[in-house]
Order: C-alpha cells, then sequence, then structure tokens
C-alpha cells in the first residue's frame, strides 16, 4: 500500500516533459492515469526515483479527425473514449470496447496511451489497436516517429518507446461504413483482465469476407495480430468450415501464461472461441 | 523528499498544506484532513471503498496522489448532507437498507452521488455496472440497487418540483 519515497514534477507541455525525461534518465516514470504505475509502486515491484505527471499537458488530450485518421490523444481517459461521439460514429469498436476495461473509477484515470504503453499482454488495448490497425505517434528529443500497433510491442512490459519519448497519440482511420467489428472478452467478472479476448474488424462483399483483422489479447506474451487466422477467412463465407480453420489457426499461434485464470490449454482454447465469436458478431454488423 | 504545496478545494473549503508526493490522497484525505469517512479495503484499487468526487468525477482516492490535486474540487461523503439535511443517496440507503457495517458505504455513496449526475433515470442493470467499481462484503448489492433507485427518484421529484 505505501510506496517508496519519489521526486515529482507536472511539467505543463511535451517539450517541458521531454527535458525532464532526458535530464532526469532511467531513474523517471512518465506518470498518466496512475491506475497501473501506482499500484505496482504501492507493491514496491516499481520503485522510480522521480514521476513526470503529464496530466496538465493539454496537447495530449483531446479526440479529432486529422488528415484522413482520428487522432486519439494519449492522454484521452477511457470515459472519454466510450463518450466521444466522433469515436461511435468513426470508430464503434474503440467506444465500446473501452466498456469492458476495469470500472468507471478506473475509466476516469486510466488512459488510452497509458493502457498502450505499459506493455501488459492483459490489457485490451494494443490488441484492439493491432485490429484497428492503428499506428502510435512518439515524441523524443530528435522529433516525432511514427510505429505501426502490430510493431510496437516487444514483450510482457516491453514496448518499442525509447526511455526518452512520449507516447503522444494514436492514430486510426476511421471505419468505411458498412464494416463490421467486435471486441469479445472471457473474464472471471467486471474488472477482470481478459482470459482470452479478440479483437476483429471485418468488411464483407457479395456474402464473403474481403478484408479482416484480428487481434488477441493475453495469451501470449504480447498481444497478438493473428494473420493467418486472417487468410484463412478471407475470400470465404463465414460458416462452420471457415471457423474451424480460424479457431485452428489462432490456437497454433497462442502462447499464454499459466496463472489463477486458467492453464495454457484452456486459454488457448478460449482465445479461439473468443476469435469465432467475434468474427460472428462482426459478420452481423457487416453491410 | 522535497514536500510539495497544495491547495484545494475540500467539501467548499479552502485548504493548503505540504504533502509529500508519495502520499496517497485517501492517507492525506483521513490522517491530514480527520475526514474518516472514505476508507482502506484493499492495496490493489478494486474495493472502492476510499470513492470520492474530484473535480465532478468518481476516483478512487487510494491510486491518486494528494499532491496531484493542487487547484482540484474534492467532495468526500462529509461533504454530502447540507446543512445537517441527507442527501437523497443517504437517504436512499438508509430507507432501503443498504447497508450493514457501513465499511463500504461512504464509497457507495460518493459513487452514486456522481452516477446519478451522469445517468439520473437508470435502469437496474445500469445500477450495477455503474457502481460495478465498489465492493460490498455484507448487502448483497439487492439494496443497494434499490437504495440508488430511490435517491434517483427523490431526485427527479426534486427537479420537477424546482
Amino acid at each position: 500500500m505505501i510506496p517508496p519515497s519519489f521526486a515529482y514534477h507536472a511539467p505543463r507541455s511535451i517539450g517541458e516533459a521531454l527535458s525532464l525525461l532526458t535530464e532526469l534518465g532511467d531513474d523517471a516514470k512518465l506518470l498518466a492515469g496512475g491506475h497501473s504505475l501506482l499500484p505496482m509502486m504501492k507493491l514496491r515491484f516499481a520503485q522510480p526515483g522521480v514521476l513526470i505527471d503529464i496530466n496538465r499537458i493539454p496537447e495530449l488530450r483531446g479526440i479529432r479527425e486529422e488528415g484522413g485518421k482520428i487522432r486519439i490523444g494519449a492522454m484521452t481517459t477511457e470515459s472519454e473514449l466510450i463518450a466521444s461521439p466522433l469515436l461511435q460514429e468513426h470508430l464503434p469498436l474503440l467506444a465500446e470496447a473501452a466498456r469492458m476495461i476495469a470500472d468507471p473509477q478506473v475509466r476516469n484515470r486510466g488512459t488510452i496511451g497509458g493502457d498502450i504503453a505499459h506493455g501488459d499482454p492483459g490489457n485490451d488495448h494494443p490488441a484492439i489497436a493491432m485490429a484497428l490497425d492503428a499506428s502510435f505517434v512518439l515524441q523524443g528529443p530528435a522529433g516525432e516517429r511514427q510505429v505501426p500497433a502490430v510493431d510496437f510491442f516487444h514483450g510482457t512490459y516491453m514496448t518499442a518507446l525509447a526511455e526518452n519519448e512520449i507516447l503522444t497519440a494514436i492514430l486510426v482511420t476511421p471505419f468505411a461504413s458498412g464494416t463490421g467489428y467486435a471486441y469479445q472478452k472471457l473474464k472471471r467478472k467486471t474488472g477482470d483482465w481478459a482470459t482470452a479476448g479478440a479483437a476483429v474488424v471485418m468488411r464483407m462483399a457479395g456474402g464473403v469476407v474481403t478484408q479482416v483483422s484480428i487481434g488477441l489479447t493475453n495469451v501470449a506474451p504480447t498481444a497478438l495480430r493473428a494473420r493467418d487466422a486472417e487468410k484463412a477467412l478471407i475470400g470465404q463465407p463465414v460458416n462452420d468450415a471457415s471457423l474451424a480453420a480460424v479457431v485452428q489457426a489462432v490456437r497454433a499461434v497462442c502462447d499464454p501464461a499459466e496463472d489463477l485464470r486458467g492453464d495454457v490449454e484452456y486459454k488457448t482454447a478460449m482465445a479461439g472461441e473468443m476469435a469465432k465469436r467475434a468474427i460472428l458478431a462482426a459478420a452481423a454488423r457487416c453491410r | 523528499m522535497i514536500k510539495k504545496i497544495v491547495s484545494m478545494t475540500l467539501n467548499g473549503r479552502k485548504v493548503e498544506e505540504a504533502v509529500e508526493p508519495r502520499t496517497l490522497l485517501v492517507h492525506f484525505l483521513r490522517e491530514k484532513m480527520s475526514l474518516t469517512g472514505a476508507h482502506i479495503g484493499c492495496e490493489t484499487s478494486h474495493c472502492g471503498a476510499c470513492t470520492v468526487d474530484i473535480d465532478g468525477q468518481s476516483v478512487k482516492s487510494c491510486t491518486h496522489l494528494a499532491v496531484q490535486c493542487d487547484g482540484s474540487e474534492i467532495k468526500t461523503v462529509e461533504g454530502l448532507a447540507n446543512a445537517g439535511v441527507l442527501h437523497a443517496v443517504q437517504e436512499g440507503f438508509y430507507k432501503e437498507h443498504g447497508l450493514q457495517c457501513g465499511f463500504c458505504t461512504p464509497g457507495m455513496l460518493m459513487r452514486a452521488y456522481r452516477f446519478l449526475q451522469d445517468n439520473p433515470d437508470p435502469t437496474e442493470e445500469e445500477v450495477r455496472v455503474g457502481m460495478s467499481g465498489n465492493l460490498c462484503r455484507c448487502t448483497g448489492y439487492q439494496n443497494i440497487v434499490k437504495a440508488v433507485l430511490h435517491a434517483a427518484r427523490v431526485l427527479q421529484q426534486d427537479k420537477v418540483a424546482a
């Protein structure tokens, strides 16, 4: 319950935060919503000497259209994702899936950027971002770079984000009209992390799948993009045969950790089941 | 560690205090401000017994630093009653027997207080989802749902009357 001592800074701009990061080095951690970092500090899993609070930086907030994309500031809270009319209209998967993350109080503080930057395979946004083909804007002392979600997650709690960089925004292409989507999350109770989860974005024409992307949650050291499962579905109708192929391909890519949520066999089977349900739900929404 | 001066509005009263950065808001409220209504039921941010209202949102004060509250407006359960008259959520929990040991109650009340402003006419299911960040050992939640729905009716009537 009692976190170790640390120094606290609350910069007002990205530039100021970057200078602090450069100056203070690896003893410093960025404090966003604080609903992963503070819990780890309270259990002394993490003991940074300095926290740089990025809650008072207006540039990191807000959801807007920009150059044909939707730009979501990294400090946008889960509650703001749910309430956003822009997301409800153009990226309903995000608004809907955010309701399955944690609980109302946590969603008032936890941010999409923090959920992604944490790099926890149990978090929901990584697989959702993969299914959305999102890219992440990372700003460092030398400027800005963009990393696709599929290349961002390197391992458990490890990402492409360098120590002197800040994840500033998430960029996503709005759904074409008629796009089907779903996030299926198996969990022990409301507010828990997924035993297994699957995010699907899909388009159909003439009764067959023309485009599909599938992201998997908490069934490997990182979120996964299930490429082989996607290939098994492209050009096919959604039926028992194509779903069986998808389930087989999803299972093949799983590498879950055994814990209180279940063993390897159970989680692998549930990943296949969640993918199947997500595809059926997405297909029902395709126009 | 160097202390920081924070000033906040707490239940309508301006307070200014020097705090260590690592001081959790719930400890600041309980130990420094003697507002011991907010409780601590876990160390993993699950139970919601520490829920307070910060700048118009329900927040678990065990997972927020006091130093982050500079300039914030905070309401705790002690600030709910108005000149001795119970708030509708307090009255609802009392009338519908929505508490037994009372340990989760301050957090439940603060959550219900905000939830009913965000959703003034909720269904039973919306109440259960809306209150899902708050655990209770005693009631089985049934009477808490009735209490929140009772408060919703009272608040709606008050609005019509006004």
